[in-house]
């Protein structure tokens, strides 16, 4: 029997199985940010601990910046404690930090695999759902809590239950106007928000195999939002050229050497699964959500579904999410006004990203009723759009361009929905008060339909538009 | 935070019904309560914007507002509860508010990995079980709950459930080792024996070029 890549990596990096029934498994890539860290530090403290494997962990400041000015002292005081705690902590356990001084900083998710910290074959932990990113490499990225961030610090592991391996054979191409982005909508869409509890997804087929290292980001991303803790993709050609040169990548002859080891690694055409579901790429079309979370979602032609016709145990979650949208049931979401444009967030804000945001912008205008905004992933994604004159194009258009942070995905800086906007979002999560008003509403989509609902005022399907 | 080597028996106390699937923790706490370099006094923003109305005062319909749970400390919830951000703000604002065993029919992962390692046992239970429960305590709140971590039972009232929890986890609980850093920090030969058969920690040396 052929092992899957994930059996292969967990196993290498098996330290043993404890006592309680968990595996304890080495972490080989710790990232940290402001948010999640300064009690776990605390804790070590608190024990008289010190981090194990300091040169195995890197952080970066992304979730509380300001995004329209990023001077310091922030003018929010709990925000700048925040980011002094971080600064202190790095610095007394000898730590690298991107911070605002340097030219790396940016969402960890995006910075990691940027500066070539995330390399196929590891394990990578961060205190962050959305570690599942880092799998577009085919690593294994887990999303961890503070307790569990102590115990990466203090012992460069964590303990676990191996999950199940499920392989998403994505077939076909996709046709014009839809994106990776689409393909993780309508999957979660299809097994639902809980169907991968217990399970790493590993998405395969020759769909995904065509598919950019970025867009792969973009589908392992938003893993998480279907319950599976861990996304992957099996690394290939694709994967070796992008982690090639970066900062942290293994440099020559080495890198020659590391090529061999991540083919080892990856999943062989007959390698078995615990379960498998299929897709036809070439049968999807662009994906809106309509409720409040992200398996609520349908193809931009389809009318909002029938109460009557969703399975009974999500009724009463399709009810308080009419309720909350203020939609009907059977209604197109096709022509619903937006109040906010949002372009931003880890799964959506890199340089392709806004290439093909900035590509439909040229010569448009943004419609007067929106406010628009374009947030990079990282400093080093705003350079380079820089470098390509992206953002005059934004500029132009009437999207505001701002510094690099998670921004409008959550609500923990200045940058957030008021009462009952709505928004039309590059993010992941359309979670009641996710972006910052209890009121708010939020509707998923791709970087792209995000341009176009900027620009009619409504939401489009960019089809029509290109 | 739990001290290290702390044993989990039996949990005594009323119970708290909260009904509703897919309870992400964006719900349980808001993210702008995370603003903060401590976990202290999340206890009080635990669902605050199910809770709270424009004036901050509590008087919106639910069980954490409702006097008659008010001294509830096990917590009676449905499916996925949870789902979303990984913030261990989540269950750390719970065990602030009072709240020391969960009981419900699923929890996403994440969100159990963080009760485990904080001690707090998020036990799971079917549908109609949990249904009978919420009756139950919404009928009588007073009615007293036990966990019994030993024999794997929830006493309520009068009637007894079963629940499975890994043998291994189960002796964890009960024996304190759920502190999962002494546990594993108890293995440091085999972290650095582990560390130094991956190849990209030796700049790939081990591997051979063909
Ligand atoms: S962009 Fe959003 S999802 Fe991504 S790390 Fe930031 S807050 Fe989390």
């Amino acid at each position: 029997m052929a092992e899957n890549l994930f059996n292969k990596v967990w196993d290498l990096h098996k330290v043993k199985r404890l006592e309680s029934g968990q595996d304890q498994l080495f972490i080989g890539l710790h990232l940290i940010h402001e948010v999640t860290s300064p009690q776990a530090f605390d804790m070590l403290r608190e024990r008289g601990l010190k981090v194990l494997y300091p040169d195995r962990t890197f952080a970066t400041v992304d979730h509380i910046v300001p995004t329209a000015s990023q001077e310091r002292p922030f003018g929010d005081q709990l925000a700048e404690e925040m980011m002094q705690a971080l600064e202190r902590n790095t610095a007394e356990h000898g730590i690298e930090f991107f911070g605002l001084h340097t030219e790396h900083q940016g969402i960890v998710h995006i910075i990691g695999p940027e500066l070539g910290l995330t390399q196929p074959g590891m394990t990578i932990a961060c205190g962050d759902s959305h570690t599942s990113t880092h799998g577009a490499f085919g690593s294994i990225g887990f999303g961890i809590g503070t307790s569990q961030i102590r115990d990466v610090l203090a012992t460069q592991c964590m303990a676990i239950s191996r999950p199940k391996v499920r392989k998403i054979d994505v077939s076909g191409s996709l046709s014009r106007g839809v994106y990776a982005k689409d393909i993780i909508l309508k999957i979660i869409a299809s097994l639902g928000v809980h169907g991968g509890i217990g399970y790493a997804y590993e998405y395969a087929g020759e769909a995904v195999r065509a598919l950019s290292m970025e867009e792969r980001m973009t589908i392992c991303n938003m893993s998480i939002e279907g319950g599976a803790r861990v996304g992957y993709v099996s690394p290939d050609q694709t994967s070796y050229e992008y982690v090639k040169g970066r900062r942290y990548a293994p440099q020559g002859e080495s890198y020659d050497r590391a090529v061999e080891y991540w083919k080892s690694i990856a999943s062989p055409e007959d390698a078995e699964y615990d379960d498998v579901f299929e897709l036809d790429a070439g049968q999807l079309e662009p994906m809106v959500t309509w409720g409040i979370n992200p398996g609520q979602a349908i193809g931009i032609s389809e009318p909002t579904p029938r109460i009557a016709s969703v399975d009974r145990g999500h009724r009463e979650v399709a009810e308080k999410a009419y309720a909350h949208m203020g939609f009907n049931e059977g209604e197109p979401m096709q022509g619903k006004p937006i109040d906010i444009a949002f372009l931003g967030s880890c799964t959506n804000a890199r340089i392709s990203d806004l290439r093909e945001a900035a590509r439909y912008l040229q010569g448009k205008r943004v419609a007067s009723s929106v406010k628009a905004f374009v947030v990079p992933g990282s400093r080093q994604v705003a350079k380079q759009a820089e470098a390509e004159g992206l953002p005059q194009i934004f500029a132009d258009a009437g999207f505001e361009w701002r510094g690099a942070g998670c921004s409008m995905c959550l609500a923990m800086n200045p940058d957030k929905l008021e009462g009952r906007q709505l928004c039309a979002s590059s993010s992941n999560r359309n979670f009641i008060g996710r972006q910052g008003s209890p009121t708010g509403r939020t509707v998923l989509m791709s970087p792209a339909m995000v341009a176009a609902a900027a620009v009619t005022g409504k939401i489009v399907d960019i089809r029509e538009h290109l | 935070m739990q001290e290290q080597q702390i044993s989990i028996q039996d949990i005594e106390g009323r119970g708290i019904p909260l009904r509703g699937n897919d309870i992400d923790t964006d719900q349980i706490i808001p993210a702008r309560f995370m603003k903060r370099v401590t976990f202290d006094g999340l206890g009080e923003f635990a669902f605050y914007d199910h809770r709270y109305d424009d004036e901050g005062k509590p008087t919106k319909p639910h069980p954490l507002n409702d006097r008659r749970f008010k001294d509830g400390s096990i917590l009676i919830v449905n499916s996925n509860f949870g789902c979303g951000s990984s913030r261990e703000h989540a269950p750390q604002a719970l065990a602030r508010y009072g709240v020391r065993a969960i009981i419900g029919e699923s929890f996403a992962e994440i969100f159990a990995g963080n009760c485990t390692a904080m001690g707090i046992p998020a036990i799971s239970l079917p549908h109609h079980d949990i249904e009978e429960i919420m009756q139950t305590v919404e009928h009588d709140p007073a009615t007293p709950i036990t966990t019994h971590i030993s024999d794997q039972v929830v006493s309520v009232g009068e009637h007894r459930y079963h629940f499975d929890l890994s043998p291994a986890y189960r002796n964890a609980l009960l024996t304190g080792a759920w502190d999962s850093t002494s546990l594993m920090l108890a293995n440091l030969e085999e972290i650095k024996a582990t560390a130094a058969r991956l190849p990209y920690i030796s700049s790939f040396e081990s591997v051979e070029v063909s």
